[in-house]
């Protein structure tokens, strides 16, 4: 009987995995088409960045969403990045700035191919929710330039004093309901429905309560997800193109059950190689990955038993594990406090707590920062972050640098040196403190 | 002055504003902080800020730009990776190193995401000192944009009269536009004078004098203004052949002086530049009857200069300051100086390109860090630049 629970468990889980990870395929292949089937279908298309992204507001209104920062990830992923960026300096952009930006404005010189092999439409409206980064403004700047479409500027005031004040809400409320609203009303042809938004809010905190779960169930050891490798496909759906939606929905719950599966079987997370060996040290790392390198820089960690049990980076798109929820009973405020929480619009110490909370809650061995040659907003301060966050908690840090989409800043041998250097200084650590008890 | 003025009266304020320039150690500051007990001090780094509500608190704004060329980064290193800017590091290094120990306070205007995360380092490194991120407005609807600057601005009005243990009167705030008001129709009279007559008013002299106003009292600075303006007027210098040029793209970290001398001595007139905006930031005076705040966000809203830190609406607006700045002050092209590792000057860099070549106005480009020293090369870069416009105007 053992036996049979066993195998038929691991049947389970198999079914389990497969069904989140077909079914994100499956998001995403028909979302691309949709996207690109846009001049035919008539349907249209809104461009926006995931850092405040209104995706239940911007479905409300029928239109299509587009980020160009999954375009960018997704060219980072397929390894055609580093041409874009280069012909976006060759057409002038200067080689020191964000290369998130480049690679949109070179693949946009290169024919702008979707991954489905066929040209992204023209946007009908930018979208620039501007949150948390400032090159948002030049980067849709930029591309009003090209496409000479409505652009409209949604401002999130930062959060220095590490509060969300009542001037910050009302200033964003009026922005969404005088500015916003009004001409995304007038793009899409569609008139707002606020019921319409407030279905879609309880869709995205429904979702949001399974990612959370899923987050958290690192906490577990070993621990049944990555945080970090694996936790950028778990938050591809919530901070993509799917939130608020019926997709979404399924996508988390079925990512749930896989992840219910795996604790009850005490597994470690998925690997591209399969399920990760004996879990041995535990990091909590802070800053965007790499993506031309994206399995390599992986591999470096699974190798070695290395586990991110949280990251700041799977909060880029929204902060929910500290207890946010899209609410559907108020729906313009919700949509304010979910852009002024989003994690890159907190403030220096506000990103030290969470990360310090990290290293305690999930009984992490240390921080890794890998820090982003091209990324202003992550990048400037994490010295001092790493620092402090040291201090505070007693853990090592270790700090590595790489950029998001340009390989020219990808150098694995120096990671990977790093990176052997740390396990070994947390090793050292344990056994001086083994000793010490 | 008056009849007796000569070039000796111009060598004595450049003097005394040279002096200012190269002590990092802000000993005018000190000293008039030293004066008497109850007086404050509030550093700002650029852009904006409204120094209007520092003054009327009765405390000194001084303007804090990092460390240029004079000063060795030794602690600010350690603060940042290679690829950011430097104003951060040495600004932090001018912390650390006890420069700045005077200050009370410090604000940190929304400029970038470098200047931003500065802000939290200093909560992080200084937390018994006031500091602020001070957030402006990207929305210039005054119902939208207006209402929230308002009350950043009341919020921050509060927090100056609680730092000085006093509320801000209205009576105060009155008192200080209009000595801001003052302040800045000189500097523009400055930037004027140069405009018709570049070979009178230096671009190191112009950028020394405007730099003294961040750390002088207004007052005083205005006097000082006043004073070069009678003083140039009345010596009279030798008129060169030089092309005249725009500098912009150095709103932020400082281009070292010798930069600025370069390009003079490579044959430019620069007779319009965006170097210290805050000086000019409001293009027209603030009225100084009615609700002070709903006046200073009004001249906000609708009356601020134009620059990458600062959304525009309207596309077809982008960029066209410089059009106009290239127009009004008669110039030949531009010189874009932009800090290395500048997202806003370099992401908007080619933009502003875009509009100049449309509008048939010749530009090169180049990059410098504070502590730049490599002259030579920018010298030959805007040598070739300053030629080839002579030559394009010829024909
Ligand atoms: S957050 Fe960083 S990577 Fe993303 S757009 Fe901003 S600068 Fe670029
Ligand atoms: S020089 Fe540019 S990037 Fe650096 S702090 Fe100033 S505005 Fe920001």
């Amino acid at each position: 009987m053992n036996t049979t629970t066993t195998q038929q468990k691991a049947a389970l889980r198999d079914v389990h995995k497969d069904a989140s990870m077909r079914k994100q395929k499956a998001m995403m292949g028909a979302h691309y088409d949709r996207l690109t089937a846009a001049p035919q279908t008539g349907e249209k298309v809104c461009s926006t960045f995931v850092p405040g992204n209104l995706n239940e507001l911007i479905d409300c209104f029928g239109l299509v969403n587009n980020l160009p920062e999954v375009n960018a990830i997704q060219n980072g992923l397929r390894r055609i990045s580093g041409q874009y960026v280069l012909e976006a300096e060759k057409i002038g952009h200067s080689e020191d700035v964000c290369t998130y930006v480049k690679s949109d404005i070179g693949m946009m010189a290169k024919g702008n191919i979707a991954p489905n092999g066929r040209p992204f439409p023209k946007p009908d409206v930018l979208l620039l929710s501007y949150t948390g980064c400032f090159t948002f403004m030049k980067w849709f700047e930029l591309l009003r330039e090209q496409y000479r479409c409505e652009t409209i500027m949604l401002h999130t005031p930062y959060l220095g004093d590490g509060t969300v004040t009542p001037n910050m809400i009302q200033y964003m409320v009026r922005q969404l309901r005088d500015e916003v609203i009004p001409k995304l009303e007038r793009v899409s042809g569609v008139k707002f429905d606020i019921d319409r938004l407030r279905e879609r809010l309880a869709r995205s905190a429904q979702a949001e309560d399974d990612l959370v779960y899923v987050l958290r169930s690192a906490r577990n050891r070993p621990s049944p997800i990555d945080a970090y490798f694996g936790g950028i496909y778990y938050i591809g759906p919530i901070f993509g193109a799917f939130r608020g939606s019926e997709d979404a929905l399924e996508y988390y719950r079925f990512l749930r059950a896989e992840v219910d599966e795996r604790i009850a079987a005490g597994t470690g997370p998925v690997t591209p190689e399969g399920d990760m060996g004996a879990e041995k040290y535990r990091l909590v790392v802070e800053g965007p990955p790499n993506y031309t390198n994206f399995r390599q820089f992986w591999k470096m960690f699974y190798d070695e038993g290395a586990v991110v049990v949280a990251s700041s980076y799977t909060k880029v798109g929204g902060v929910y594990d500290l207890g946010f929820r899209h609410d559907p009973r108020k729906p313009l405020e919700t949509l304010a406090e979910y852009c002024l929480g989003v994690y890159t619009n907190r403030s220096l110490p506000m990103r030290i707590d969470m990360l310090s909370r990290y290293l305690e809650e999930y009984q992490a061995d240390g921080l890794l920062i890998n820090s982003i040659k091209s990324c202003n907003s992550f990048s400037a301060g994490q010295l001092l972050m790493m620092r402090e966050i040291e201090r505070r908690t007693g853990k090592p840090g270790a700090f590595i640098e790489s950029d998001l989409v340009d390989p020219r800043y990808f150098s694995a041998a120096n990671i990977k040196n790093r990176l052997e250097s740390y396990f070994q200084m947390i090793e050292q650590r344990r056994s001086g403190a083994a000793h010490a008890a | 002055m008056g009849a007796s003025l000569s070039m000796s009266d111009v060598a004595t304020i450049i003097a005394r504003a040279t002096a200012l320039f190269e002590d990092l150690d802000f000993s005018a500051a000190r000293e008039w902080k030293s004066a008497r007990p109850e007086r404050k001090v509030i550093g700002y780094m650029p852009i904006y800020v409204p120094r209007e509500l520092i003054h009327a608190a009765g405390m000194l704004p001084l303007g804090i730009l990092g460390g240029g060329d004079q000063l060795e980064v030794i602690h600010g290193d350690a603060y940042y990776q290679s690829y950011i800017c430097r104003i951060p590091r040495s600004t932090i290094d001018l912390a650390v190193s006890g420069r700045l120990d005077f200050v009370d306070g410090m604000l940190f205007p929304s400029i970038c995401d470098v200047i931003r995360n500065l802000s939290g380092m200093w909560k992080v490194m200084y937390p018994q000192v006031y500091s602020r991120y001070f957030d402006v407005p990207q929305n210039y609807c005054d119902a939208i944009g207006g209402n929230y600057y308002v009350n950043e601005l009341a919020e921050l009005r509060e927090a100056l009269g609680h730092l000085r243990g006093a509320p801000i009167t209205d009576e105060e705030l009155r008192g200080s536009i209009a000595a801001y008001n003052d302040n800045r129709r000189l500097v523009r009279q400055l930037y004027e004078y140069r405009r018709a007559k570049p070979w009178q008013a230096p671009a190191t002299e112009v950028y020394l004098l405007t730099r003294a106003g961040l750390v002088l009292p207004v007052e005083q600075h205005s006097q000082l203004i006043r004073d070069y303006l009678s003083a140039a007027a009345a010596a009279e210098r030798p008129r060169l052949d030089n092309c005249r040029i725009v500098l912009t793209g150095a709103f932020c970290e400082q281009p070292p002086l010798n930069l600025i001398k370069s390009l003079e001595l490579a044959g430019c007139y620069v007779v319009d530049d965006d170097l210290l905006l805050v000086t000019r930031w409001l293009s027209e005076d603030v009225p100084t009857e009615g609700d002070a705040l709903q006046n200073l966000a009004h001249a906000f809203l609708h009356h601020s200069e134009s620059t990458a830190a600062r959304y525009e609406p309207d596309a077809s607006e982008k960029g066209q300051h410089l059009v106009r700045a290239v127009r009004r002050a008669k110039a030949e092209g531009v010189i874009f100086a932009c800090p290395s590792f500048c997202d806003p000057a370099l992401l908007d860099r080619p933009m502003l390109q875009r509009v100049l070549r449309e509008a048939g106005i010749p530009y090169v480009a180049f990059k410098y860090s504070e502590n730049f020293g490599q002259m030579q090369p920018i010298r030959e870069q805007a040598g070739t630049f300053a030629d080839s416009i002579k030559l394009w105007s010829a024909q």
